[in-house]
């Protein structure tokens, strides 16, 4: 069983991971979506597979007393879908309202913050080219 | 007070308000380092008695780091001079600041500095040192670029912290060193301990990096170059940091690690060659100059330099010599800076060429400069003379040529008298000038100190026990190692020091007599120095910065793409990397065990991102993707995570809701044409390669066996403890709780994050749509 | 979206869905629900609620902003940990209440568990619905 995960694991990584280095930033968010869920399988894997019984304690007993599903991945997973899904929610509207201000979703497109000049300064005799790293 | 002034008399008041409202601000600054300079004072006795005073506070105490103080002679002497030159030039500063802006500022920086000073002659643990060290740098760069509006002050402020600091930096791995070797952090364990650090293989490292430190702090050559530039900042400044305490800090730092590290090949030559080359080079150029300010600031480097000579030379005599000449240059170089400063603020200039004949127009300034200047040129009976006998006396007993220790000493020495002439000499005498506004001498609150200090100089020659016995004693003691009895004297007999002394003053008159000529040669050969070290700092800044616009256009080339195809290739490489090379691991597959649901939840998932990833509608994407969100909840089910199944189909549902509603705005997505390019077939490659690595990873993670404890002790607690017979819950909500917490605090920020995205949105909209209302 | 069929049948299914919500949180400590899933639940049916009247119809049904409600749920889900503080054990550690407790039976269990999940439960349906309100007032 956990070969399968293990093979869609990987499956669902390098499709995820192909999406994400799409140039289209819808793309790259479906490729997130996939990669998340790679990533919760990788963890349900981690904790192998023992059969489709809950991790429930049966009504009136202390413990389980039959082998039961681990659930400690289970706890680790169901916290990382929620986060997932809020990441997503955020960068759902980050590309919606970048989309709004630039007018495109392809992120070489997207060059609005690096207008400034990194050029070097050739550094003056008289201190000029010291007055911008003292004077910041 | 000035509010409360009748009208007719507001003259008089406001003049008697201005005045109360200086003495309380003299008061004021000066309390603290008169306090502290009594307490000094008041210690002296019983340190010359040989007691030690010592005081400790574990700081870090897993690292050894501890907040101790230790006074002895030399951390005493030390002390006394910060806190005493501190009165002066505070009540100097008091009235000589008044028209700069930032008045507060200033003096808090400069208590902070003096504190911090004396934290670095008072700490017993070296890396408390350290901190008050690196304190002392940060509060000198406060104060160099104090005038910060100037490119200048700018410029030298961030040379001064980047010399010092790198220095320090070096000196901190060299005292770690020390300390990891000599099995203590403590100066004093170190001083008394059992281990030897100069028989340590390494020793040359040790030496070498605390030595930088003391080298950069203490302006020898090559580093020597950001002193003279730190003379932009304002004159007490100088006068206190730049001359008389902080750029001591390496002196004493030397000095205090006399006992431990001196006396060996590398320590002698390393010092005297720095010390006497840099001696030399600065008193030259110390008659080069036109600005008085920069010709005490050479004058300090070499004074730097020959205490830095005197302590390579290791004899009593030499550290004798080390710590006379120390007061005896605080007193009069602190002295020469203040009067330069009052001629300054008098005539607002401090070129050589354009002053002469201020003798009748500020006489007393005139008197104080002179008696300074008879100090600091070695003319008995000031202390300077016995100063200077004892240094030749050192220098002769030299542990290494003593010839060239002591031609060094001559030669700086002789150049010093030219120096002292051009400062305190040359700029009373001649022509008088007209002046914009008639210059004047200061009031008493800028007179009084440095006249203090110039009688000092005097009394002290006259009656050199005063001296000798309380603080030079105990303090060459410290240094030396074992106890050194010190008799200073104006008169030692004809001997060969006081030969030397005449042919200094020989030398040494030449030397001013032929003033002009001297400097008309210099500048002809400074025109031909070809690489001076502060061209060299240039160039390497210039380095710096230029390597890091390059790496910078590099590494932030603003792809998103780039980015993150430059990470997941370094995943491959390195992962790929150590599972090649490491040892082979378990495969051990069970493919045959799925049943047959896990395999239509599988085949559901693979068809849904394949058609993700070749969708060329959005809706179609969209629904491929639900689709794969259901296979993952049944693979989830068939896993018995209930709660997760159930989780994973709602998250399904809110993301389709999500992505219709986002998808409605944004625009259809391009055809889906995957050309043959570099890009994508890295892309293809890179994502095939880190797929094979992720299902080769989690095959052999699987294949080993699994440590359950913890769930065991959750299945078995959940009931007994937490009373819930959700074991995934009770872990969600009791036993990971805090986890738990974390998340939905992530949660909670995501929706106030893109709640604020598109609010702002509406808010600009709303604005924009008012402005356009308003034009029309 | 205003189908009169949907409008109508929106306002029994949102109901419902909302007392199941509560009903999945309760009983999530015992059998397969909790704080997550109660509150996803709660946040299709407002999303759905808003889908058929209206965003603004669905905020007046939510009451206060949905911001604010994620503020709550944060700020119950600390309590709950501050509480096991006040008797001098770690943060978050849980205490219980039985009420009605007798011989063989626990009784009504209240414990700061359940505070914290109802924090959770809180903080999932405002901060989802925040961003979903908004962005359909954005369309």
């Amino acid at each position: 069983m956990e070969t399968l995960l293990a093979l869609l694991v990987g499956f669902l990584t390098a499709a995820g991971i192909y999406m994400m280095l799409n140039l289209n930033l819808v793309r790259f968010m479906f490729g997130l979506v996939l990669i998340s869920n790679a990533a919760n399988f990788t963890i349900l894997a981690a904790g192998r597979y023992e059969g489709a019984v809950p991790a429930l304690v049966p009504e009136g007993l202390k413990t389980v007393t039959t082998s039961v599903a681990n659930g400690l991945p289970q706890a680790l997973i169901l916290t990382a879908i929620v986060i997932s899904f809020g990441i997503l929610a955020f960068s759902v509207v980050l590309i919606l309202r970048t989309y709004q201000e630039l007018g495109t979703v392809r992120s070489d497109r997207m060059r609005i913050a690096d207008t400034t000049d990194y050029a070097p300064k050739a550094t003056a005799p008289d201190g000029q080219g010291a007055s911008e790293v003292a004077g910041s | 007070m000035a509010q409360f002034a009748e009208p007719a008399s507001a003259h008089d008041d406001t003049h008697a308000a201005a005045t109360g409202k200086r003495l309380r601000k003299l008061v004021a600054v000066t309390a603290l380092p008169a306090v502290l300079t009594l307490i000094f004072l008041s210690l002296t006795p019983s340190i010359a008695g040989g007691d030690i005073l010592r005081w400790a506070m574990p700081w870090f105490p897993g690292l050894g780091v501890s907040l101790s103080l230790y006074v002895d002679g030399l951390g005493l002497l030390f002390a006394l001079l910060i806190s005493g030159i501190g009165v002066v030039v505070f009540s100097y500063a008091s009235v000589y600041m008044e028209h700069y802006a930032f008045n507060t500022r200033f003096f808090i920086v400069l208590t902070l500095f003096m504190l911090s000073m004396l934290g670095v002659v008072l700490s017993d643990n070296i890396i408390t040192l350290f901190v008050f060290w690196e304190l002392t740098t940060i509060t000198s760069y406060l104060l160099i670029g104090f005038t910060h509006d100037e490119a200048k002050s700018r410029y030298s402020a961030l040379q001064a912290l980047l010399v010092t600091g790198l220095g320090g930096l070096a000196m901190l791995a060299g005292l770690i060193l020390l300390g990891l070797i000599g099995g203590s952090f403590e100066l004093s364990d170190l001083r008394a301990g059992t281990v030897d650090i100069r028989e340590h293989g390494l020793y040359g490292a040790i030496l070498a990096l605390v030595l930088i430190g003391c080298f950069t702090k203490s302006a020898q050559f090559p580093f020597h170059f950001w002193l003279p530039n730190a003379m932009a900042a304002p004159t007490p400044v100088s006068a206190y940091l730049h001359s008389a305490t902080m750029v001591k800090a390496g002196i004493y730092l030397m000095a205090r690690l006399h006992p431990t590290l001196g006396g060996t090949d590398g320590w002698v030559w390393a010092l005297t060659l720095a010390g006497g080359i840099t001696a030399v080079m600065s008193s030259v150029w110390s008659l080069y100059q036109r600005d008085l300010k920069q010709v005490l600031a050479w004058t300090t480097i070499m004074g730097l330099g020959t205490l830095t000579l005197m302590l390579g030379g290791g004899d009593k005599y030499a550290v004798m010599g080390a710590m006379t000449f120390l007061v005896v240059h605080c007193l009069y170089k602190a002295t020469l800076f203040l009067a330069v400063g009052a001629i300054d603020h008098a005539t607002h200039t401090r070129d050589r060429d354009e002053l002469s004949g201020l003798r009748r127009a500020m006489p007393k300034v005139f008197a104080l400069s002179v008696a300074a200047a008879l100090s600091m040129a070695g003319l008995p009976p000031f202390i300077g003379f016995i100063g200077k006998e004892v240094m030749y006396e050192g220098a002769l007993h030299a542990a290494t040529l003593p010839a060239l220790v002591a031609g060094f000493a001559l030669a700086a020495n002789a150049m010093m008298i030219g120096a002292a002439g051009i400062v305190a000499v040359a700029p009373f005498i001649g022509p008088e000038r007209s002046w914009p506004a008639p210059p004047h001498d200061p009031p008493l609150a800028m007179w009084l100190g440095p006249a203090v200090l110039g009688t000092l100089g005097l009394l002290m020659g006259l009656l050199p026990f005063w001296l000798a016995d309380p603080l030079i004693g105990p303090a060459t003691s410290a240094v030396y190692g074992s106890p050194v009895s010190v008799h200073l004297a104006l008169w030692h007999g004809i001997n060969l020091p006081l030969l030397l002394s005449l042919a200094t003053f020989a030398l040494g008159y030449a030397c001013w007599h032929f003033r002009a000529p001297i400097r008309a040669a210099l500048e002809r050969t400074a025109a031909r120095v070809p690489l001076t070290a502060e061209q060299g700092y240039d160039h390497a800044l210039a380095g710096v910065k230029a390597f890091a616009a390059w790496q910078t256009r590099v590494l932030q080339h603003g792809s998103l793409r780039g980015y993150l195809g430059t990470i997941f290739a370094t995943i491959v490489i390195l992962t790929g990397w150590s599972l090649v090379r490491g040892n082979v691991l378990p495969m051990q597959t069970n493919l045959l065990d799925a049943t047959g649901f896990a395999w239509a939840a599988a085949l559901l998932i693979v068809a849904g991102t394949a058609t993700a990833i070749v969708a060329n509608s959005r809706l179609t994407a969209i629904c491929a993707l639900g689709a794969v969100g259901v296979g993952t909840a049944m693979l989830f089910a068939v896993h018995g995570a209930v709660d997760v199944a159930l989780t994973q189909v709602l998250i399904d549902i809110l993301f389709v809701i999500l992505l219709a509603i986002a998808l409605l705005e944004l625009p259809p997505l391009d055809r889906f044409r995957p050309r043959l390019s570099l890009a994508n077939g890295f892309a293809a490659v890179v994502s095939l390669a880190i797929g094979a690595l992720m299902t080769v990873i989690l095959i052999s993670i699987t294949s080993l066996p699994l440590d359950t404890r913890i769930t065991e002790y959750y299945e078995a607690m959940s009931v007994p403890a937490a009373h819930g017979r959700n074991i995934v819950n009770v872990i969600l909500v009791d036993f990971r709780a805090l986890d738990t917490l974390g998340e939905i605090a992530v949660i909670a920020l995501a929706g106030l994050a893109a709640y604020a995205l598109i609010s702002l949105r509406q808010k600009t909209l709303t604005a924009r749509r008012d402005d356009d209302g308003s034009v029309q | 979206m205003t189908s009169l069929i949907l409008s109508t049948a929106t306002r029994l299914i949102t109901g419902l869905m909302l007392v199941f919500s509560v009903f999945l949180l309760l009983r999530g400590h015992n059998e397969p629900g909790g704080g997550f899933i109660g509150g996803l639940v709660a946040v299709i049916a407002f999303a759905l609620y808003g889908k058929s009247r209206g965003t603004a119809e669905a905020r007046r049904a939510l009451y206060v902003h949905p911001n604010v409600l994620s503020l709550i749920g944060l700020g119950c889900a600390v309590a709950a940990g501050v509480v096991g503080m006040l008797f001098g054990e770690p943060f978050l550690t849980g205490k219980w209440l039985f009420v009605g407790g007798g011989d063989g039976d626990k009784g009504w269990p209240l414990s700061t568990i359940l505070l914290f999940d109802i924090g959770v439960y809180l903080v999932v349906v405002g901060a989802v619905l925040s961003v979903i309100f908004a962005m359909e007032e954005e369309i």
